[in-house]
């Protein structure tokens, strides 16, 4: 079994209000001088076979179709290897 | 013969009564459509409602995009079949790539409700001809990711080709880039509306009757078609 981890994050020039929520709250609750917060989504996909190239063009299909609106929002795929 | 507006239902969907409501109210016979099937039972047109669809799970509309019946409408609209998305109908419509841009969180993070006041922008497209460009009206706006948001490219183009179909006015409730509440695509057959034409279609219910409008303004279109 091999884990695929897709992360989405809100392109750059994207508002992101929830990320700047979390910024305002932090130095309230005392974590200063982090000068800026985007929020995004992780999704780790476990395949049933190998993870070869075959396979990760899939994920990358995947995630350009449904995990992610290329509209608004960049993706990575990445493989984590095992023990990690 | 009557005209026949389809009405989705998806799981999650809470417009789709009052969306026939509306569609009885103009004067066309409303068909109610579900998620799983296929099949549009040969309507003329449909209207995507209001409503958290599939629980807004991954992204608002991301999910309903891909259900049974949204393969058949997404060729259909191709083909020019008049289709409205109201809310969480215009998150679909543009997680279809019907329209372009995205809806995103408001940028107040707060869900907001009120009456508000639009500008008919456009009365060129199949669901706003019973409109004057200019016409101020109010509907109820009801959202909480419904900023809508383009590159500035995509923008420039909507604005150009006279695209916009309504606009903001007085109050931008939600953060939408140039106050845009609804758009259409270049055939002027899909329609993309954050506010709820639909709750305002009768005085006893809603603040006016002006939202009926749309649904009066397709049935022309398709009797002239």
């Amino acid at each position: 079994m091999a884990r695929v981890v897709v992360d989405v994050m809100l392109k750059p020039e994207i508002l992101d209000p929830q990320g700047q929520a979390v910024q305002r709250a932090l130095p309230r609750l005392g974590f200063t001088g982090i000068s800026d917060v985007r929020q995004g989504k992780r999704f780790e996909l476990e395949l049933e076979g190998p993870v070869d190239d075959a396979a990760l063009a899939r994920i990358r299909e995947a995630a350009e179709t449904f995990l992610a609106n290329t509209v608004i929002e960049d993706f990575t795929v990445r493989v984590e290897e095992d023990g990690k | 013969m009557t005209t026949r507006v389809g009405v989705v239902t998806f799981p999650g969907s809470l417009d789709d009564r009052d969306a026939r409501r509306a569609v009885r109210l103009a004067g066309a016979e409303p068909v109610a459509l579900w998620h799983r099937d296929k099949d549009l039972h040969q309507v003329d047109a449909v209207v995507l409602p209001g409503g958290f669809s599939y629980g807004d799970y991954l992204r608002c509309g991301a999910i309903s995009r891909f259900s049974p019946v949204m393969e058949t409408v997404i060729e259909q609209a191709r083909q020019g079949m008049p289709v409205l998305g109201i809310c969480n109908g215009f998150q679909v419509l543009c997680e279809s790539h019907l329209l372009p841009g995205a809806l995103t969180r408001n940028d107040s993070l707060h869900f907001v409700c009120r009456d508000q006041k639009l500008r008919i922008e456009n009365n060129g497209s199949a669901w706003t001809r019973d409109y004057t460009p200019g016409q101020e009206i109010v509907v109820p706006l009801k959202n909480g990711e419904g900023r809508f948001v383009a590159d500035e490219r995509v923008l420039d183009e909507l604005e150009a080709e006279g695209r916009v179909v309504a606009r903001y006015l007085d109050v931008n409730p939600n953060g939408s880039y140039r106050d845009i509440a609804g758009i259409t695509n270049a055939a002027g057959n899909v329609v993309g509306l954050m506010p709820h034409p639909e709750h305002a279609v009768e005085p006893l219910t809603g603040p006016t009757t002006e939202g009926l409008g749309f649904f009066t303004s397709v049935l022309k279109q398709l009797v002239n078609a």
